[in-house]
């Protein structure tokens, strides 16, 4: 016997109608590889096309049914078997019967909700992705298309800098300042450490981000914790009356938003770590969270109109007219 | 409109420095010299002794300077004490070279020059680690250690 006849006797694929406008972004996957895989947001229509290719033109398939289903759900580690479905939608495409030649179905899933933001950690992975399946007798030809997430918020109304005195009775007080508590994700962070008593023997100090994921509920509850950037910004023994300045890009390092209580399985959230270290190696240091929140692109539209102008200025009108060319693309 | 294209960065503002602080003596001054071995006694009760020298600007400290004489067994006193009392996790002292006390030894054992100077470092970088320790300089056992002339085994051990 041949072994392509162990095969499958039929090829899904989907492939969504904006493939050629839609934008992709890169995922990481639960092994560390970076994939690209297209990217929606909230309320859009994910719809598209689910192609059925006989391997053998002229062999009828026999099927119960052809069906495509848009899944949202949330997967943790420790417990493979059970997914927890939060979105779950299905569009019947075919009812039982049987195919004698190649076919494509049309499939539409108008506005879906889609909650929450596409997140691969150290225990959990939220995923949305379409899956088109072609129901048999004894196993099912599926395809899975995974697309990535990702949840938008406007500058917050309320975002009131971070300051306090902390130390050591009579060692160590300082007074550390961080310019606000939510900041997005190319944001800086810009802020201060005021010394207003030493009385050890300092020799740098940093300031940490730290990724805290939580899984699991009451008393399973595990923090995961992940040092995701050191930076130094003070190297010498500080005196009173110092004042030591912060700016800490965040553009630089991969980072998600602050994910609260995820469908009531899951936490993401981010804490300043600022780190004092003395010359016998002992640390001293003091956690704070920080709110991290996504940023739409529009700005980066209005900007490249802005460079379009500032290229009339600046070079000749040949390349200046490409550039608001360009410019009026990007925006339509 | 608060959407603005470039962040702010810069700095926030600071209180000026006072120039008395910026130039004058750290509040953080704390040296601590181990020196001048001796050999006191005779025959099999012969022992080393060391000058301990503290120099301190720390308010913690009743003295400001204080020089004592300290023998090894004394060091492990103070190390057994901040164990057994305090938290911190007490920085090693040098080897207590029981081999060297044997008899029948080619050189001076433990009274061998290179063997009383490797000692003595390892001493000074012992007590200067745990003198600075802000946990340790709340127990009295640091203080008496530092600055009475002899150690009272049968002292109250607690926080100063």
């Amino acid at each position: 016997m041949s072994f392509f006849s162990f095969g499958q006797s039929a090829e899904i694929d989907v492939v969504l109608n904006d493939a050629e406008t839609r934008k992709k972004v890169e995922h990481k996957s639960e092994d560390g590889k970076k994939d690209k895989y297209f990217l929606f947001y909230d309320g859009e229509t994910v719809s598209g096309k689910v192609n059925v290719t006989l391997k053998s033109p002229g062999k009828r398939l026999e099927h119960q049914g052809i069906k495509i289903e848009f899944i949202g759900q949330i997967e943790l580690y420790y417990d493979r078997g059970n997914h927890h479905e939060f979105v779950s939608l299905v569009k019947d495409l075919a009812r039982p019967g049987e195919l004698t030649q190649s076919q494509t179905f049309d499939f539409e899933f108008t506005h879906v909700e889609k909650p929450y933001e596409s997140y691969t950690g150290q225990n959990v992975k939220l995923r949305y992705f379409l899956r088109a399946t072609v129901s048999r007798r004894l196993n099912d030809i599926s395809k899975e298309m995974d697309i990535v997430v990702h949840t938008l918020s406007t500058y917050p109304e309320m975002n009131s800098s971070i300051k306090m005195e902390v130390g050591i009775e009579d060692c160590l007080h300082i007074e550390f300042e961080y310019n606000k508590s939510k900041y997005h994700l190319k944001d800086v962070i810009v802020g201060k450490i005021y010394f207003l008593l030493v009385r050890i023997k300092i020799k740098h100090m940093e300031i940490d981000i730290i990724k805290r994921e939580t899984t699991g509920t009451g008393p399973n509850v595990y923090h995961e914790n992940d040092t995701i950037a050191k930076y130094e910004i003070m190297d010498g023994a500080p005196v009173r009356g110092e004042s030591i300045p912060i700016r800490l890009f965040l553009a630089g390092y991969e980072m998600t938003p602050t994910m609260r209580d995820i469908n009531k399985k899951f936490s993401v959230r981010y804490y300043l770590n600022l780190v004092l270290i003395d010359e016998e190696e002992r640390r001293y240091f003091k956690q704070q969270e920080i709110t991290l929140w996504r940023k739409g692109d529009i700005v980066r539209k209005s900007m490249s109109h802005q460079a379009s102008i500032a290229a009339q200025r600046f070079e000749g009108s040949a390349s200046a007219e490409k550039a608001l060319a360009q410019a009026k693309e990007e925006n339509s | 409109m608060s959407d603005a294209a470039v962040a702010d960065t810069r700095r926030l503002n600071s209180k000026p420095q006072d120039l008395s602080d910026a130039y004058g003596p750290p509040s953080n001054f704390l040296e601590i010299d181990v020196y001048d071995p001796q050999t006191v006694g005779v025959g099999r009760n012969r022992y080393t002794t060391y000058e301990v020298r503290m120099r301190t600007n720390l308010p913690i400290f009743k003295l400001k300077e204080s020089c004592v004489r300290r023998r090894y067994s004394d060091f492990e006193w103070l190390k057994n004490e901040l164990e057994r009392d305090s938290k911190i996790v007490v920085p090693p002292l040098p080897g207590k070279a029981l081999k060297r006390q044997l008899p029948f030894r080619g050189d001076e054992g433990i009274f061998e020059e290179s063997f009383i100077e490797e000692r003595r470092v390892g001493l000074e970088q012992f007590i200067n680690r745990i003198a600075g320790h802000p946990l340790a300089q709340n127990e009295r056992c640091l203080h008496m250690f530092l600055q009475e002339e002899s150690i009272d085994r049968n002292y109250i051990p607690g926080k100063v």
